[in-house]
């Protein structure tokens, strides 16, 4: 017990557990899942599929903050990828074709890899701070977003399109199924490659890392790339699951969300050790808080502030300072116990 | 007064990192009007010990009393205000402020609200005064002064504060002789006047020089205390390594390697022919052949790291020429260097080669990772059979692969730095100051290393502080001076005494 509270993510998935258990209390059906038409329903997979581009982007912001960068573009990324999609599709002779909503896909995907480059470039070639580098785009690429749109909120009706965020394959929600293929590419591609191992080298010591032959440019053009595909897809399933580019409202402020989701999780933003586990959980409490909000009835005017305690204590609860305290606390009424938990470590 | 209290008295003390335990049982005491060192290795726990008497650590069991009072310290101020003072190596002080401001930081006399700065001049002059150190104008910027002269700033702040226990961290790891004379009269007065102080250094002279007592740790645990004229030079060392005088006799007789030959008609490994950088160094003529250490020597600041980044491409070299195999190369980046199987430690552990928060197996591999890519991982099998390798081969310690690196001591973590480089097989290994605040016994380790390194072909580049040391292990030896090379001596028993000739009198 004592050393799976030492473990890092042990805060964020108490905090996780005690928050669904908090609903389960006020509402008995809350943890329920049932099967209707052949869909999994529940508020479980609501939190999930609701969740799931901020789990998205949150991934990909986990490994630009390990290299001590962060992306402050990604909300404009997941307008412009939006709006470019569906203005293919609003434009294309047929509208309604799977061969359109692929295209669409295509072109979303590839303007999120070109804007990936391009805050890649600002930060690793030229030598921008990040937070400027990517401030760039965050103010500019919503006026790129509304030059593609128009100014106009575009709509459109192609089934296809709509499954990536409205559609169920295997009785689960698609955008769960691909966020879970994301994450799964991610922790593969981090872990099966040195590449992860490579990224926490460069975030905890640049300059040993350059004279250890690391080429940083690279390493940190690939964060910040696979950074903007993350959003780029995040955006398809925006706008899919309305069936519209919004061009000004489409992912405002998910990037504070996913920066917060990768702290909660355990992830510092001075860089170094990252866990993709962690941001996912630091996701979903960022979105259980929300459905909390509602489960429990509480005023509008108050949601921010409640959704604000309970970030700062999970944010605390991981603090070294914190944790000596507790330990401490613990440790204070039955010292033998803790001369045990000490010599295990020692070893 | 028929017993003396000690002012501080620590007793059974423990300190444990995850993977590492630091100090075990340990205990400790200093009496007033002492100077005490303290004595270990690296990785013995000094630092720890130092630590957990100034409160940067929380001991984890054990007592500290100081002045009678029983003390628990979690915070460096605690154990200020109990009258503890450190100086440490890299002075703690604030550069852009004036000696006066430094002097009385956080105690500035007042007057109607405001500090009265007549008052500082006059506390200040005083206190210098009393540790005739009159020729320090308490008006002056701190950066101005030498480190030398910081560190003495830093021991009259003590002294204002009227601190009972005065905390000397390798004070005289940078001072020149006469500078470190300065610092022991002025460590004797202080002495005299009932300050207990704390001393620790690598040097053993000068501990022998100033110290009355001296306790000796080994690997965490306390060997004993020792009053100094009690304890010959051999026996502390023994005590110190916990082994007979094997390691030092070998020490001595490390340089029977027969030298390379670097007889005409050979190609040299690397060849530089007036390489330089604007603002750094100039005109470096210097040819390694393989199998060949070449030492660099000179004084603090002389350009010998300088040229050891020119060669390893870490700064850009923008005259010159280098030739590597006989063949003209440009050497842009480290990366460049590393593809020409170039590798380099640098002098600065901690900023230039640690990767303090990842494990012992990914800083040992990472250089050869850094080579293949991050697409061609290392299979972990393999990253286990040289970990557990070089972990044998260098007697690192801990031998943990998974104890972060940051853990680790300075000799311990400089072995990882090395197996690193040997991991990759260099051809050319450029060790600046690989032995810089290492043990006695890591030392003569790595000395060793060398040389065999060299009787198996590898082209080696050895820097050092220490001359004896330079001379100990090179076959030749550039002298740098003022940010150029200025000669080049073969080692055919030159004593330190001509190389100094040389360092002083410029070019022959």
């Amino acid at each position: 017990m004592k050393s799976l509270l030492k473990h890092r993510l042990a805060w964020p998935v108490i905090a996780l557990a005690a928050l669904l258990l908090l609903n389960q209390i006020f509402r008995p059906d809350f943890l329920g899942l049932r099967m209707q038409d052949g869909h999994l329903y529940g508020s479980l997979i609501d939190i999930m599929r609701n969740g799931a581009p901020t789990i998205l982007i949150a991934l990909g912001m986990t490994l630009v903050i390990a290299t001590r960068g962060i992306d402050l573009s990604v909300g404009a990324v997941v307008a412009i990828a939006g709006a470019a999609s569906c203005a293919y599709i609003a434009a294309s002779p047929d509208p309604g074709s799977p061969v359109t909503a692929a295209t669409a896909v295509l072109i979303a995907v590839v303007a999120g890899l070109a804007l990936g480059v391009w805050n890649g470039f600002l930060v690793s070639t030229i030598g921008v701070q990040p937070i400027i580098a990517t401030l760039v785009l965050m103010t500019a690429g919503r006026g790129v977003a509304q030059l593609i749109t128009g100014g106009q909120i575009i709509s459109v009706s192609n089934d296809h399109y709509k499954s990536i965020g409205a559609g169920y394959l295997f009785t689960l929600p698609i955008s769960i199924l691909i966020t879970a293929a994301v994450f799964a590419l991610a922790a593969v591609l981090t872990r099966r490659t040195a590449l992860g191992t490579l990224i926490e080298a460069v975030g905890i010591n640049p300059v040993a890392s350059r004279l250890a032959g690391l080429r940083a440019r690279n390493i940190i053009w690939i964060v910040y790339i696979f950074s903007a595909v993350c959003a780029a897809i995040a955006g398809l399933m925006i706008s899919s699951n309305v069936t519209a580019a919004d061009a000004n409202n489409a992912g405002l402020y998910i990037e504070m969300d996913a920066i917060l989701a990768v702290v909660i999780g355990g992830t510092s933003l001075a860089g170094g050790r990252y866990t993709l586990v962690g941001t996912v959980v630091g996701a979903f409490i960022i979105q259980t808080l929300t459905t909390t909000v509602y489960t429990l009835g509480i005023p509008p005017e108050v949601t921010l502030v409640f959704k604000a305690l309970v970030v700062i204590t999970v944010c605390l609860l991981q603090a070294p300072k914190a944790r000596n305290l507790l330990n401490r606390l613990k440790a204070a009424p039955k010292p033998a116990a803790k001369e045990a938990a000490k010599e295990k470590v020692a070893i | 007064m028929n017993e003396i209290v000690p002012v501080v008295e620590m007793t059974d003390i423990a300190i444990g990192f995850p993977g590492v335990k630091a100090l075990d049982g340990v205990d400790f005491r200093l009496f007033q009007g002492e100077v005490h060192s303290l004595m270990g290795e690296n990785g013995a726990g000094k630092s720890t010990l130092i630590k957990a008497l100034t409160g940067v650590y929380t001991i984890d069991s054990g007592a500290i009393t100081v002045l009678g009072e029983p003390q628990r310290f979690s915070t460096p101020g605690e154990s200020q205000a109990a009258g503890i003072s450190t100086v440490y190596q890299e002075v703690n002080l604030c550069p852009n402020l004036t000696v006066e401001e430094n002097v009385l930081l956080g105690r500035e006399p007042r007057r109607r609200g405001s500090i009265d700065w007549k008052d500082v001049r006059s506390r200040t002059r005083e206190v210098l005064a009393e540790l005739q150190l009159d020729h320090i104008d308490p008006g002056s910027l701190l950066s101005t002064h030498s480190i030398a002269v910081q560190q003495l700033i830093a021991i009259a702040r003590s002294v204002e504060i009227n601190a009972k226990v005065l905390i000397l961290d390798e004070p005289t790891s940078s001072l020149d002789a006469d500078e470190v004379n300065q610092l022991f009269r002025v460590i004797r007065d202080l002495r005299d006047r009932g300050v207990a102080i704390l001393f620790v250094s690598h040097f053993l002279e000068q501990v022998y020089e100033i110290s009355d007592r001296m306790t000796v740790l080994r690997n965490g645990k306390l060997v004993g205390e020792y009053l100094t004229r009690d304890l010959s030079r051999m026996s502390l060392i023994s005590k110190m390594i916990g082994k007979d005088m094997e390691a030092l006799a070998e020490l001595d007789q490390a340089p029977a390697r027969t030298r390379a030959g670097s007889g005409a008609g050979a190609t040299p490994f690397i060849e530089a022919q007036g390489l330089g950088r604007k603002g750094s160094v100039s005109n470096v003529d210097l040819a390694i052949y393989p199998g060949e250490v070449v030492g660099l020597a000179g004084l603090l600041g002389a350009g010998r790291t300088e040229i050891a980044r020119l060669f390893f491409g870490a700064d850009k070299a923008d005259e010159g020429s280098i030739k590597v195999k006989g063949a003209s190369q440009k050497i842009r980046s480290p990366r460049a260097a590393i593809d020409k199987r170039i590798g380099f430690c640098s002098e600065d552990r901690k900023e230039e080669g640690l990767i303090g928060d990842l494990t012992v197996r990914d800083n040992l591999v990472l250089a050869m990772q850094a080579s293949k890519g991050w697409a061609r991982r290392i299979p972990r099998r393999v990253q286990d059979e040289l970990v557990a390798e070089y972990i044998e081969a260098l007697d690192i310690r801990p031998a943990n692969p998974d104890a972060l690196i940051r853990n680790l001591s300075g000799g311990n973590q400089q072995k990882v730095l090395l197996a690193r480089w040997l991991v990759t097989h260099p051809e050319l290994l450029i060790l600046d100051e690989p032995t810089r605040g290492i043990d006695i016994g890591a030392k003569t380790q790595i000395q060793k290393l060398v040389n065999k390194l060299a009787a198996d072909g590898m082209s080696i580049l050895f820097i050092s502080s220490e001359l004896e040391e330079v001379l100990r292990v090179s076959d030749r030896v550039a002298v740098i001076k003022d940010r150029a090379m200025v000669a080049e001596i073969n080692n055919d028993g030159v004593s330190v005494e001509d190389v100094m000739t040389v360092i002083a009198g410029g070019a022959q």
